[in-house]
């Protein structure tokens, strides 16, 4: 998980850092998971996971046509 | 194994610090913020975890009588759960904010908003 | 560089704290007495097995009425700030394959019905508004994305979206005339514990917070996709 954080800050691409940024959110709710909170699992994958990373892209694609 | 639990949020938060600190690029930026929510979210869930516990639920495993000593505390998954769900509407206000800023200017980097100084 | 410098040494500070906090800590082996009261009380006074939900809709629920408070500030605010300015016209490059136009228009339906499952069962497993409330909106989310010339009404949104925020303040006020005080969930019965029409009051808060929450979310989405795309004919 923190060598897929790091990847996200560093790398110059912006489409790498989102698809990092998503990953590091798929990680985290396997660690809720492990810390018995079923709840907030299901949360962290559903928003997390999912949504957000959606936004970034739809932003991503505007800049970019734009551009 | 909540030891590496708490090492990793701590490092998630430190680099999401560091993210949001030293770079130019205002996407850059937001995916910082998104690492420092995502690591302060793991801290808190982890402070609640009690040795040897299982999920809230009671069911046939855990009945009603005896649940005081098998779960884990449900009060901060329940806080965790109310913020991922602020941390998404903070993370689409900025990124609208940051639309409308590109519109304007048509670059990314902030160090060429100078307007306010 | 001073910049660098600056930066790293606030950070070598806040690390220096953090290793401090890690040192002295113990996970403890008893739950606090707050929890303790939860864990002992809580399937009597409230009647859901599932205490995540207990705590959230009943014994903190002016918590949850500020979190839906704050999405819909969020929604405004982001659908007041994407439509304003001037909107360029572009029809999309290529259109979407069939099999992706059939497969999606398969397929949302499924989502939304497994959405509404997960929300209206949240009382017994885990769950609940937030969850279903995000499925629901992912199925929409589908849909844009195969199609984009999709176009959500924005009108039964609206509507959707308020009326449950009303009836969500007004099952609260009913709480105070009713049963012991805000958002109390004595108003209904509570049934036989198990059962999916038990806790009284629980299912339908948490269906119109699942409602609203995906109906939020869906807007704020089709705002994005319409920055894209030629403007919502409203």
């Amino acid at each position: 998980m923190l060598v897929m954080a790091i990847t996200a800050i560093v790398h110059k691409k912006l489409t790498v850092a989102v698809i990092a940024t998503g990953i590091v959110s798929l990680m985290a709710s396997v660690m809720y998971l492990l810390m018995a909170a079923p709840d907030v699992a299901m949360t962290e994958a559903a928003i997390g996971s999912g949504l957000s990373t959606i936004i970034f892209f739809y932003v991503l694609n505007k800049i970019r046509k734009a551009k | 194994m909540e030891t590496i639990a708490l090492i990793t949020a701590f490092a998630l938060i430190l680099i999401g610090l560091y993210g949001i600190l030293s770079n130019k690029n205002i996407l850059k930026i937001i995916i910082g913020f998104s690492l420092f929510d995502t690591g302060l979210h793991v801290l808190i869930v982890t402070v609640g975890y009690i040795k040897g516990g299982t999920a809230p639920i009671l069911d046939k495993v855990v009945g009603t009588s005896n649940a005081a000593s098998k779960i884990v505390d449900p009060v901060p998954q329940a806080l965790v759960l109310t913020a991922i769900v602020i941390g998404l509407g903070v993370t689409a206000l900025m990124l609208a904010y940051a639309l409308k800023l590109y519109q304007a200017k048509k670059s990314l980097k902030i160090t060429d908003f100078k307007e306010m100084k | 560089m001073i910049r660098n410098f600056f930066i790293l040494i606030i950070l070598a500070g806040l690390a220096a704290v953090f290793v401090s906090l890690f040192w002295n800590f113990g996970s403890s082996d008893t739950l606090s007495p707050l929890a303790e009261h939860y864990a002992n009380n809580g399937a009597d006074e409230v009647g859901a097995p599932n205490l995540v939900t207990s705590v959230i809709v009943t014994y903190r629920g002016l918590d949850t009425l500020g979190e839906v408070t704050i999405l819909f500030l969020v929604a405004a605010i982001v659908s007041f700030f994407l439509k304003t300015g001037k909107q360029e016209e572009s029809a999309p490059k290529r259109e979407s394959s069939e099999i992706i136009l059939t497969a999606s228009k398969l397929l949302m339906p499924i989502v939304m019905v497994m959405g509404i499952y997960v929300f209206i069962n949240g009382h017994l497993t885990p769950g609940g508004g937030f969850q279903g409330g995000a499925i629901v909106a992912s199925s929409f989310v589908l849909m844009l994305m195969a199609n984009p010339r999709f176009e959500i009404n924005h009108r039964i949104i609206a509507i959707v979206e308020s009326v449950s925020g009303m009836a969500f303040v007004f099952i609260g006020v009913l709480g105070i005339l009713l049963a012991g005080g805000f958002l109390d969930n004595k108003i209904l019965p509570l049934g036989n514990y198990g059962e999916i029409f038990s806790a009284g009051a629980i299912p339908i808060i948490y269906s119109l917070v699942g409602l609203k929450v995906g109906s939020e979310i869906s807007n704020i989405l089709s705002n994005f996709q319409g920055v894209q795309m030629k403007k919502c004919n409203d």
